[in-house]
């Protein structure tokens, strides 16, 4: 069972500042049609001036595409995106050859075979669309698990049983998590998903997009992270399930915006562009972003990098100990890229008192970020995961530490493949723009912004993104997600997500597989 | 404290459209002139550029040539006509090699003189061959990294080129026993190479070796492209002499610091008649990359030639039947030179298959001290690496090339390049170009990675 989350007032307030009244969000998946009037779909079905809106097309079509409204003469445009394609010819509702005047033809839509790229395909992207939508996986053949990028994740495949060595119940197994194993008598803080957002700066995105984050975090009893942007007003009614972030910059960080939180996370590397640090374009830092971060409207904001604190694992304790002095309720979070010597950086981490190891692999990151960086610097997250684990349960502190990998994780089972190289969770950020409606298309950093009205602060564009519409497209996004992970738990016969953590004879590599398991693929 | 390099950039558009990768396709026919037209709304402005949309309904359906594909007028259209593709065009450009994004990243970097940025993360393959299948070190907590892109630490990309004599030999009084020998400084770690193909373009060599003297480099010229160098431009070429023709460059070989020479069997007698016309002259061996490199490096380096450049083909291949990738030839010779004791004494010139600043940093990291560049050259002035055109019907018309253009395209893209080397080095907490080489302890190798990480999946 999902446990229910605390009442907010056993959270003790550690007195120093009033609290604003926590909002409920309710968890509850809501149908949420893409925000642009025409959805993209794989497949384009048009109908041409020989329709005598007959109607047979409109009772034959099981999946929606033909819509004839009471009342209406004329039969509407295909919505063609909910098309399943030229498979249909296999049934006896096939509207192309059923069309007593031949008015309907079926092709690939370009739009589709032009999107995406390798890491996240064209089916990636209208798969994460049509969970955001429904709430559910695609059942019309979209590939929502993996890639095609060639390599990790995508080469990666679970090992099912033939039959689960235990029958479960979708209602006995538990998709929660503990982000607190120290022991240290700050409070156990439980999250019911395996996954938090990631830190997306107020600037970087739209308050909009950060309210539907929070939101749907407040929904599924999780976080999401400000990010290095200061901490916006409007997250009060959150704070339960906000991690605000420390980065070198340290724009908006105030005593009161730590005091404010359950988790605090340091940023000392992000997977984007490790070893570099953050640049907000001035086009970006608007009036409202300047305020928030306590700088000039209209100039480029760097975060430098790295820490010039922190040389040391003593440095790093101390900056750490200086967190939990000022908020000693709060849990802290490390966030750190994937250096060859990832392995030492998390004992060292561990040693320093952090609660949360939080590994960002390099191929990951919303932000824009030289190209150059995103590629070539620093490992790819599917090898700093077991890396990391193996080397935590050699030094017999694995269980003290909560391991989170980030940086690349696009899809429910690449979040499950991770658990089983070794983390314990994983933190999403592409996926959950993309949910909102981005495609990717790079330009985050150009002129005003996103077009999409994401990434962007721009008081025209971000309006594209209504807070409702993006909080339930979340809400979606992360039940579609729990329902996988369920669905491959009761197919190992785990009861628990933790049961998943480190199982690697739970996965095979299409590479290196035994003969005949390729075959299964 | 000496003046900090500088790379003088200046925008330098391209003088055709470069070629777009997306364009939109639309059907003019149903269009119903809705007159909410997501055209005129597109937040780029590219359709108001395309001006002549929707005034002239018969001209044909040109592709956006700046489309950034973000979807927006297509899902936004009355009537659903738009649709996305791809330009086939673009689809077109280069190779196996040089695929259509590292041309057109190129093109911007020529362009712009500045680091490609993009955001959403990384967009390609997880790994591929050669560099590809390689990533650099980054520093954290512990390992501080430098903060060089910014400028508030200065990163050197210096390398020295010459023979480095392991140790001093002093005389009874303290001085110098010996003559030193000469060693040349280049601000950052590539030379302009010959490019694999000559465009019927004068200006071309004449661009590549006044580049080369506005970077502080050196450019690598045949000796019928000597002419083309001005005067004040001597100091940066590096003649590359296929045949002992060295009379008759008598005058010119007294006054440069350094010539190439191709390997054969008389290379040694020919380095010496070069250092009888000018004793300060820099020996360079110019070889084919081949499996048996390390025999004949080791002949040479015997031989008292400690200046090598190593050539592997434009892919970065051996020329061999089973050919290595360049940076796994380099990490051999490099470590057979380290076991013998004398690597410090020797200067690796590495080209072929250099095509991206990374490229820079990895060959560095497997061993070369700098590298040599010539495709990338030409591709900054346009060329998009066709196997047909070199004949008179180049897409890129790169016979009408003038020099001061081609001059700041190639600037340009050294910059792009640099500012990036600045980047991986700031990254790894390196602040010296030339402790970069053979550090294979700051890379990742994919072999190592994929067996340490998968190598006990399902056991």
């Amino acid at each position: 069972m999902i446990s229910a989350a605390e009442p907010a007032s056993v959270r003790a307030n550690n007195g120093r500042m009033p609290r604003t009244p926590q909002l409920p969000v309710e968890r509850e998946v809501r149908p949420t049609p893409d925000r642009y009037r025409n959805p993209i779909g794989r497949y384009k079905v048009r109908r041409s001036a020989d329709c005598r809106s007959c109607g047979l097309c409109v009772e034959l079509c099981p999946h929606g595409v033909h819509q004839k409204p009471p009342g209406y003469s004329l039969t509407l445009r295909p919505r063609d995106h909910l098309c399943i394609g030229p498979d249909c010819a296999q049934t006896d509702h096939y509207c192309i050859e059923r069309c007593p005047n031949h008015a309907l033809s079926l092709a690939r839509n370009p739009t589709a075979d032009a999107m995406g790229d390798p890491r996240w395909t064209s089916d990636l992207i209208l798969s994460t669309w049509h969970q955001a939508e429904t709430g559910h996986a695609p059942t019309g053949g979209l590939e929502f698990q993996h890639g095609a990028s060639g390599g990790g994740f995508d080469k990666l495949r679970f090992r099912f049983p033939e039959r689960p060595p235990v029958a479960l119940d979708d209602s006995e197994i538990d998709t929660g998590l503990e982000l607190n194993r120290r022991n240290d008598g700050r409070p156990r803080v439980h999250i019911d998903l395996p996954i938090y957002g990631g830190g997306m700066s107020f600037g970087s995105v739209s308050i909009h997009v950060m309210l539907s984050k929070a939101r749907a975090a407040a929904a599924w009893n999780t976080f999401t992270c400000t990010g290095e942007g200061g901490y916006p007003g409007r997250l009060e009614p959150y704070d339960d399930n906000v991690i605000t972030q420390v980065a070198t910059g340290l724009f908006g960080v105030r005593e009161e915006t730590i005091q404010r939180v359950r988790v605090v996370e340091f940023k000392y590397a992000q997977g984007a562009k490790p070893g570099l640090g953050g640049h907000l374009l001035g086009d970006k830092n608007t009036p409202d972003v300047a305020r928030m971060r306590q700088a000039v409207a209209g100039n480029a904001l760097f975060s430098p990098f790295p820490f010039h604190s922190v040389y040391s694992v003593e440095d790093h304790k101390k900056h750490l100990d200086w967190i939990k002095m000022t908020n000693p309720k709060a849990l802290v979070s490390v966030k750190v890229s994937t250096p060859t010597d990832v392995d030492m950086v998390a004992v060292g981490s561990y040693f320093a008192g952090a609660h949360i190891i939080h590994l960002d692999g390099s191929y990951g990151g919303t932000g824009a970020a030289p190209d150059i960086a995103k590629k070539n610097i620093a490992m790819p997250i599917e090898y700093a995961v077991p890396k990391v684990h193996k080397f935590l349960v050699a030094e017999g502190i694995r269980d003290e530490v909560v391991l989170i990998a980030s940086g690349g994780i696009r899809t429910a089972h690449d979040v499950l493949k991770a658990i089983a190289l070794g983390a314990d969770g994983a933190v999403i950020g592409t996926a959950e723009l993309v949910a909102l409606g981005c495609i990717r298309c790079g330009g985050c950093e150009s002129g005003r912004g996103c077009a999409r009205g994401i990434a962007t602060t721009d008081p025209e564009l971000m309006l594209q993104v209504d807070i409702d519409w993006g909080t339930q497209r979340l809400i979606n996004l992360l039940a579609a997600w729990r329902e996988q992970f369920v669905d491959v738990l009761r197919h190992f016969g785990m009861r628990s997500i933790t049961e998943l953590r480190g199982r690697t004879d739970c996965l095979y590599h299409l590479d290196y597989a035994k003969e005949g398991e390729a075959a299964c693929d | 404290m000496p003046k900090r390099y500088h790379i003088p950039i200046v925008p330098a558009p391209a003088r055709f459209r470069p070629v777009g990768k997306y364009g939109t396709v639309d059907w003019r026919e149903d269009c119903s002139r809705c007159k909410n037209c997501v055209k005129i709304q597109c937040v780029y402005g590219i359709y108001r550029s395309e001006h002549d949309y929707n005034i002239d309904p018969s001209s044909p359906t040109e592709p956006l040539f700046d489309c950034h594909a973000c979807l927006s007028c297509i899902q936004g259209c009355t009537k659903g006509l738009l649709s996305l593709s791809i330009n086939p065009e673009y689809l077109a450009l280069g190779g196996d090699y040089w695929r259509p994004d590292l041309i057109a990243a190129t093109w911007e970097q020529a362009e712009a003189g500045r680091i490609p940025v993009s955001g959403a993360g990384y967009r390609g393959p997880f790994s591929g061959p050669g560099f590809d299948s390689m990533w650099t070190d980054m520093s954290e907590i512990v390992r501080p990294t430098r903060d060089g892109i910014h400028g508030r630490e200065y990163i050197n990309t210096s390398v020295d080129i010459g023979p480095k004599p392991p140790h001093l030999a002093l005389g009874p009084n303290g001085e110098l026993d010996e003559k030193t020998e000469p060693l040349l400084e280049v601000p950052i770690p590539v030379i302009l190479d010959i490019p694999p193909w000559d465009p019927p373009n004068e200006a071309i060599p004449s661009a590549r070796i006044a580049a080369a003297a506005a970077l502080g480099t050196l450019s690598v010229v045949r000796p019928n492209e000597i002419a083309a160098a001005a005067p004040n431009h001597l100091s940066s070429l590096v003649p590359l002499f296929e045949e002992p023709r060295f009379a008759e460059h008598e005058p010119l070989l007294q006054q440069i610091r350094m010539v190439e020479i191709a390997d054969g069997p008389d290379t040694l007698s020919h380095a010496e008649q070069l250092r009888i016309i000018n004793p300060d002259l820099i020996v360079c061996a110019r070889l084919r990359l081949e499996p048996a490199a390390f025999e004949r490096v080791w002949a040479l380096y015997e031989g008292g030639i400690k200046v090598i450049h190593l050539c592997a083909d434009t892919q970065g291949r051996e020329f061999a039947g089973r050919p290595r990738f360049v940076k796994d030839a380099l990490r051999d010779i490099h470590g057979r030179l380290v076991q013998e004791g004398v690597r410090d004494e020797v200067t690796l010139i590495a080209s072929g298959g250099i095509a991206a600043a990374e490229h820079v940093a990895k060959s560095i990291v497997c061993g070369a001290d700098l590298v040599a560049v010539g495709l990338p050259l030409l591709v900054a002035l346009g060329c998009r690496v066709c196997s047909a055109g070199h004949n008179g019907s180049c897409p890129a018309d790169m016979q009408s090339i003038d020099t001061s253009y081609a001059v700041q395209r190639i600037v340009n893209l050294m910059g792009a390049w640099h500012s990036q080397l600045i980047e991986v080095l700031g990254a790894m907490g390196i602040r010296e170009v030339r402790r970069l080489r053979g550090e294979v302890g700051r890379a990742m190798f994919q072999e190592d990675l994929e067996r340490e990480a998968f190598g006990d999946l399902g056991r």
